[in-house]
């Protein structure tokens, strides 16, 4: 269909488009290279005009050695997972009520996506202030009226803390994401198994699940890839203090409240490269999943 | 076994009435195809036998046990759907053991019975395919695979070739007829192709608007129609009805007569008209002809090497003895 002239002009006219793509990407990941080989403590007096000092790998060891570095990398992992395991799990389940015909469907769709049109930021202060706090929270006294004494959530559960108002967050994107998967089943799949004999459980298991399987990953490959840089909620909630602080956190205090950006930046690349190692993991389990 | 009634059987969603009561004996073995026009409430009364969809009033009744209330998998049919429903993620042996992986049996038995269904649909070479790299009627086979291997009391199709090009749909008709033949089961089918209804049925069940209009063997539709909608429906080409004067001759409001019932030629004859369109098929000459008798063309069967040109001048002569009388209410006159 596309002749040797409608090619040509079709790249003619991505040139440009491609060529910001490109230049987005390289200019804030070659400064990142360049200034993790470099000494650069602005307090200190280095600045780009004085030129920098060369200290080939010593930010990268540095920035590994540092004992705030494995339990970064485990509350990151932490989070993600935990994320992840309670976004598909629920997300599942609210998708199939949603799925049922009630009345009122198209306002309670609405509504249960709606967190997720609420900014990271305001929705850490409002969970933060209104139900986790331990004297006037919602949740505090849901305790005390029970008798019990009220947890403080964020310092004595800080990562289940987190790891429910990022669910939250994120709850509404797997369930929409899941819900037009179950809308496209073919109902005579469903019917065709019941007249087999399988019964509820069953066709879940064996139609049902497998024909979300695809839904499922690219919900796992998209929040994976948003959830390794939370960064909003911890800064309002924790300030990455009870053992919340996430790689993406430990890069922000190295660079703005230690004042070093060549360790920062280090951060950054190794970073980029745990992004990566996830990234192509999923790829290919998405590429196997997407060719069936 | 496999005898299936249905005793005062209505269905109605919401305040819509699809199928008034209706009452239906379908016996041991046979093929019964329910045919009739898009909408005519035919894959309703399918589902309602399967059970996929719950009777409003009345009682379904199969082999003397009454099945209303029966869940679908414990009345014994199978079904064969019109999208085939294969389960895409699973390899076409999955497919076919999937009946019996749910009733519990062990994976020799299993392995034995799709074996032998594959043998029987000629499936052999693609048991570990998946149904996304199957041809159309490949997966038509295995949907029936699927239904066979549950050694069902009865098998229910509902347009199970709609989705084939016309070749294939004459070589999947005559497979199933094969089918029937072999396995002496009841096959219930639903079409809305009367093509299929005749060539395939020991009972042909001619519903419009979920009301039974007909039911009888497809030669006894053919030749005794019961109204002139049974009349117009079953033939191809259809039947000639006419209204008005031609018809006030022979003391009916409306008569029948099938393009095979007419004597064309150009000298003489009861009728006379002008030759509009004609098909010529090779076996046969279909003409259009444009006549005195009545206000729509008729067609009229000729030989094959018959030739008349467009705006020829021809008589016809409907043969009586197989002339078709309708009353006013369109009921078949005695």
């Amino acid at each position: 269909m596309a002749t040797q002239h409608s090619r040509s002009a079709a790249r003619l006219m991505m040139a440009p488009a491609v060529v910001l793509l490109l230049g987005w990407m390289l200019v804030p990941l070659t400064m990142t290279l360049y200034f993790s080989f470099k000494k650069y403590l602005p307090m200190r007096g280095d600045s780009l005009a004085n030129g920098l000092d060369w200290v080939g790998f010593a930010n990268y060891a540095r920035f590994v050695t540092s004992s705030s570095f494995w339990p970064s990398v485990y509350a990151t992992l932490v989070i993600v997972g935990g994320v992840l395991v309670i976004t598909v799990i629920l997300g599942i389940f609210l998708a199939l009520l949603l799925d049922q015909p009630m009345w009122g469907q198209g306002v309670v769709r609405i509504l249960v996506i709606a967190p997720f049109f609420v900014m990271p930021t305001v929705s850490g202060l409002v969970w933060k202030n209104m139900f986790m706090d331990p004297v006037n929270g919602f949740f505090a006294h849901v305790w005390r009226s029970v008798g019990a004494e009220p947890i403080e959530w964020l310092s004595q559960a800080s990562l289940p803390s987190l790891i429910l108002i990022v669910s939250w967050q994120w709850l509404p994107f797997a369930t929409l994401i899941l819900l037009t998967a179950f809308q496209s089943l073919d109902q005579e799949q469903l019917e065709a198994a019941e007249m087999d004999g399988a019964r509820w459980p069953q066709r879940f298991v064996f139609i049902v699940l497998p024909h979300l399987s695809r839904a499922i990953t690219v919900v796992l490959l998209i929040q994976t890839i948003f959830l390794l840089s939370i960064f909003a909620e911890i800064f309002v909630t924790t300030q990455g203090s009870f053992g919340t602080k996430t790689l993406t956190y430990l890069i922000y205090q190295r660079v703005l409240e230690s004042q070093n950006v060549g360790l920062g930046s280090a951060g950054g690349v190794y970073a980029i490269i745990l992004a990566n190692i996830v990234a192509i993991f999923l790829m290919r389990i998405v590429g196997k999943n997407l060719d069936a | 076994m496999g005898q299936i009634q249905l005793n005062q059987v209505s269905k109605s969603f919401g305040s819509v009435e699809v199928i008034p009561p209706l009452d239906l004996t379908i016996e041991d073995g046979e093929f019964v195809v329910f045919v009739g026009p898009s909408g005519c409430g035919k894959s309703t009364l399918l589902r309602l036998i399967a059970g996929l969809e719950d009777v409003t009033e009345g009682h379904v009744t199969i082999d003397g046990q009454d099945a209303t209330e029966v869940v679908p998998a414990k009345r014994g049919l199978a079904m064969v759907f019109q999208s085939y429903a294969l389960y895409p993620h699973m390899s076409v042996r999955k497919n076919i053991a999937f009946p019996l992986r749910m009733a519990g049996l062990d994976k020799a038995q299993q392995d034995k019975s799709v074996a032998q269904a594959a043998e029987v649909l000629n499936l052999t070479d693609y048991l570990d395919r998946r149904p996304g790299q199957l041809s159309g009627g490949q997966r038509q086979r295995v949907a029936i695979g699927r239904a066979i291997v549950r050694e069902p009391a009865a098998f229910l199709f509902d347009e199970p070739l709609s989705n084939l090009d016309a070749a294939l749909r004459v070589g999947m008709r005559l497979e199933i007829s094969e089918l029937h033949k072999r396995l002496k089961t009841t096959m219930i089918y639903v079409t809305h192709d009367q093509v299929e209804a005749m060539t395939m049925a020991d009972k042909i069940v001619v519903l419009q608007a979920g009301v039974i209009e007909q039911v009888g063997s497809p030669l006894e539709l053919y030749q005794r129609p019961r109204n002139t909608f049974v009349a117009g429906f079953i033939g191809s080409p259809k039947m000639n009805l006419i209204q008005g004067p031609g018809a006030d001759k022979y003391g009916a409001a409306t008569i029948g007569i099938r393009p095979e019932h007419i004597d064309i030629n150009e000298e003489e004859g009861l009728w006379h008209g002008t030759v509009g369109v004609s098909e010529h098929l090779g076996s046969d000459t279909f003409f259009h002809v444009q006549c005195n008798a009545s206000h729509e063309p008729l067609t009229v069967r000729a030989t094959g090497e018959m030739a008349l040109e467009y705006g020829a001048e021809v008589h016809l002569t409907p043969r009586t003895e197989h002339l078709h009388k309708f009353d006013a209410k369109g009921l078949r006159m005695e």
